[in-house]
């Protein structure tokens, strides 16, 4: 019964990430992200993440205030946030939301605040997505981690 | 020297335990480099401002090998950052950024970095590093070879950087190479101890804020032209400074100098060439441009010989045949291996010396996804090209791996065309402007399916709906634009020779179409996988298109709209990005009109393939 659940939740894994990467939701960069993950850092993947998206939330924020601001005319400051919000999302591997940043970026050097405000609510939906399913994705290596725990008890 | 003493202590275990600086104001980022960089057995220290790194190297500047630092930060420039530490410390720098735009990249060569990254970092990027901080050693130590045996001609070789002839700086800088090399033989043969025994004899001297307000007070009383090492050493009077430290310290400041000058100097280019394809006046002020920016070149950060930047039709030639090899480097927009690039010439851009250079290049390497950029300088002979793409070259490690049969596909890719390339505006061929063109487009279409194809690389770049109504309007203002674009190229490209117009947009489309790729594929080096070597056939049939059909000049423009879509001329560029999609279904009437079911296959995919070119 064990065995059956561990073997369910690594296809569940394994349709998880196959999925977000077919779907061009994550890139190679992931991969490489889970290399890095050993004996040694056990949990940098989802450190990494975690800390992804505690910043990028903030990004986000700062990012719509920015627009939402009758007076804004900052396109400078917009620009920062952006490259940021670039830079660690394209680090993490999340392709499409730098893909959106991307668009984000070309309206932004155009001064083009509707483009900006579209780019923005794209920006946001896919980030909801990704988080999401990564969120999915440690809850199920969670389970994994519990799973194997319970078929190997760990001596103490 | 601090790499010295590594080699001496762990003499076989370098670049292990090679002490890295790493600053970036972004925690993910931050943590991420800081693996990367454990994960390559680098000893790291992070931090992430830059205040506190500039503190830490301050403190001890021997107990750093290299740093690394983002480019946009908070608290200080990370130009800034780079500038001091190169002043101060004489440490290699190399930059990070998320954004890969030419300006960005040449502005960090011209502030003195040794490298400049892309995000995302890749491990395979960073298993190399070490080789900024021999490189930086050896030429260190060079300099001061040259210094010791030559003085006068160090210093003229400086004033000669300034001089417009770029003639002679590709021989003055030649002839500097060519003694360095000839100096460090002999110290070679004198055995790797005296090497150790004669750089240990040399401790490096920090450069505090007095000690250089001393030096400029000296530089600024002799006057820059007169400054010599002897003389400021002289008027400074500081004790156990060598003239070695003035001379290397003095080489720096003038490069200081010459970019503070250079960059006013562009920027007036730059307004020149958006205001008017005016030759003279490009010419103008392209001697400035260029003649500083030979200057800047210090020998410590460009050794490739190899590299020509220059000339306009050197650098046509370049995107024509070695544009193939070239392009196959250019894709990646990754590592921009600076310290590959020598800025040798701005040599008379006769068409038949690049015509000899270009076949000499065959073998070599040289694009190395150097995002391409028009300079103006160029211009010089040619009148009225207002641009001149400028393709770093890389050593002499190969092109990358990407299949003949993809080079072939680009050469034979665009056909002529003239407005490609010409306007004031650089031909923006990194992976990012592709992209925005291609989102700039989705945004107005209001599409939002980004990259929702496949897994396929092209399919990343926004699928577009065939929103063909919007094809249809924009498709009179691309005329329009077409039109306007014709003018202000016609004269420029009067001058320049046929085949140098065909492999304009050869390399345009092609790069972009690489970008597009590669953008996938971030690693440098590697070979394109299949999915997008499966996608580069579908532009060839497009391209041959462009090249028989009567759409000719719109797709053409339109590949050159896309370079240019991160320019500041707002004007063209909301007009053009309904070219997209004009181009799109011009090829998609030509397919049907042909009866090549060449996308039939794709459907909707089709356009997704289209849009990243």
């Amino acid at each position: 019964m064990l065995g059956l659940a561990a073997d369910r939740l690594r296809a569940d894994t394994n349709r998880l990430l196959a999925f977000l990467f077919h779907q061009g939701i994550l890139d190679e960069q992931f991969l490489q992200l889970q290399q890095l993950e050993d004996e040694t850092s056990p949990n940098f993947v989802s450190e990494v993440v975690n800390i992804y998206f505690h910043e990028s939330e903030k990004l986000l924020r700062n990012l719509r205030s920015l627009l939402m601001d009758k007076e804004f005319s900052d396109y400078n400051k917009m620009g920062i946030h952006l490259n940021q919000f670039m830079g660690s999302s394209s680090s993490i591997g999340a392709k499409r939301i730098r893909n959106v940043c991307v668009a984000f970026r070309a309206a932004s050097e155009q001064n083009n605040r509707a483009g900006c405000l579209r780019a923005l609510e794209l920006l946001e939906h896919e980030y909801c997505f990704l988080k999401n399913k990564l969120h999915e994705l440690f809850q199920i290596q969670q389970q994994r981690a519990l799973a194997a725990a319970v078929r190997y008890p760990m001596q103490n | 020297m601090t790499v010295e003493r590594i080699v001496s202590e762990t003499k076989d275990q370098f670049p292990i335990g090679m002490r890295v600086l790493a600053v970036d104001d972004d925690p993910t980022c931050l943590l991420l480099l800081e693996t990367l960089l454990r994960r390559c057995q680098y000893h790291v220290t992070t931090t992430s401002q830059a205040i506190t790194a500039l503190k830490m190297l301050r403190e001890n500047k021997n107990k750093f090998d290299l740093v690394i630092s983002d480019v946009h930060m908070p608290d200080m420039d990370g130009f800034k950052l780079l500038e001091l530490v190169g002043l101060e410390m004489d440490l290699p720098v190399i930059m990070l950024s998320a954004n890969g735009d030419t300006k960005l990249v040449m502005k960090g060569i011209t502030h003195g970095a040794c490298d400049y990254l892309l995000k995302p970092v890749r491990i395979e990027e960073l298993k190399n590093i070490w080789q900024h901080v021999v490189r930086r050693k050896k030429f260190d130590r060079k300099d001061r070879n040259n210094s010791d045996s030559q003085d006068k001609p160090h210093a003229e070789s400086g004033e000669a950087a300034g001089i417009r002839n770029a003639d002679n700086n590709v021989k003055v800088n030649k002839k500097r190479k060519d003694q360095n090399e000839d100096e460090d033989e002999d110290r070679d043969e004198d055995g790797h101890d005296n090497d150790d025994s004669s750089t240990q004899k040399k401790p490096r001297v920090v450069w505090s804020v007095e000690l250089h307000r001393k030096f400029v007070a000296a530089v600024n009383q002799l006057g820059i032209d007169k400054a010599v090492p002897k003389k400021i050493l002289e008027l400074m009077n500081v004790e156990k400074l060598t003239r070695e430290n003035v001379a290397s310290h003095l080489q720096k400041f003038r490069l200081y100098l010459k970019r503070i000058s250079c960059v006013a100097n562009q920027q007036a280019n730059m307004a020149a060439a958006l205001g008017t394809a005016d030759s003279s006046y490009l010419r103008m002020g392209s001697l400035n441009g260029l003649g500083n920016f030979h200057s800047l070149a210090g020998p410590d950060q460009f050794h490739n010989a190899a590299f020509r930047s220059f000339p306009p039709s050197g650098v046509l030639g370049r995107l024509n045949t070695p544009a193939g090899l070239g392009i196959r480097g250019l894709p990646s927009t990754g590592t921009i291996p600076l310290g590959h690039v020598q800025n040798s010439g701005h040599s008379s851009n006769d068409l038949n010396k690049l015509q000899s250079f270009v076949p000499g290049n065959h073998n070599a390497n040289i694009l190395q996804g150097m995002p391409l950029s028009l300079e103006l300088d160029q211009l010089q002979n040619n009148k009225g090209v207002s641009h001149i793409g400028e393709l770093p070259a890389a050593n002499s490690t190969s092109v990358f791996p990407v299949p003949g049969s993809l080079v072939d596909a680009r050469i034979t890719g665009f056909s002529n065309n003239p407005i490609l390339g010409v306007t004031s505006n650089s031909l923006m061929l990194e992976g990012s402007s592709q992209q925005s063109a291609l989102h700039a487009s989705n945004l107005r279409d209001g599409v939002s399916a980004i990259g929702f194809q496949n897994g396929n690389t092209l399919s990343d770049f926004a699928s577009i709906d065939p929103v063909s109504n919007q094809l249809r309007d924009s498709k009179s203002d691309l005329q329009g634009q077409a039109a306007s674009m014709n003018r202000n190229a016609g004269q420029i490209m009067t001058s320049v020779p046929q085949e140098w117009n065909a492999s304009i947009p050869t390399n345009g489309a092609m790069i972009q179409l690489d970008q597009c790729l590669d953008q996938h594929n971030s690693i440098f080096h590697r070979t394109m996988d299949s999915d997008s070597i499966g996608s580069m056939s579908f532009v060839d049939p497009l391209s041959i298109k462009a090249h028989n059909s009567a759409m000719e000049p719109s797709v053409i423009d339109k590949e050159g709209y896309l370079m240019y879509q991160s320019r500041p001329q707002g004007n063209h560029i909301p007009d053009n990005v309904g070219s997209l999609e004009d181009l799109a279904s011009a090829m998609m009437k030509q397919d049907q009109d042909n009866g090549k079911p060449a996308y039939g296959n794709f459907g909707h995919n089709s356009y997704s393939h289209r849009t990243c070119i």
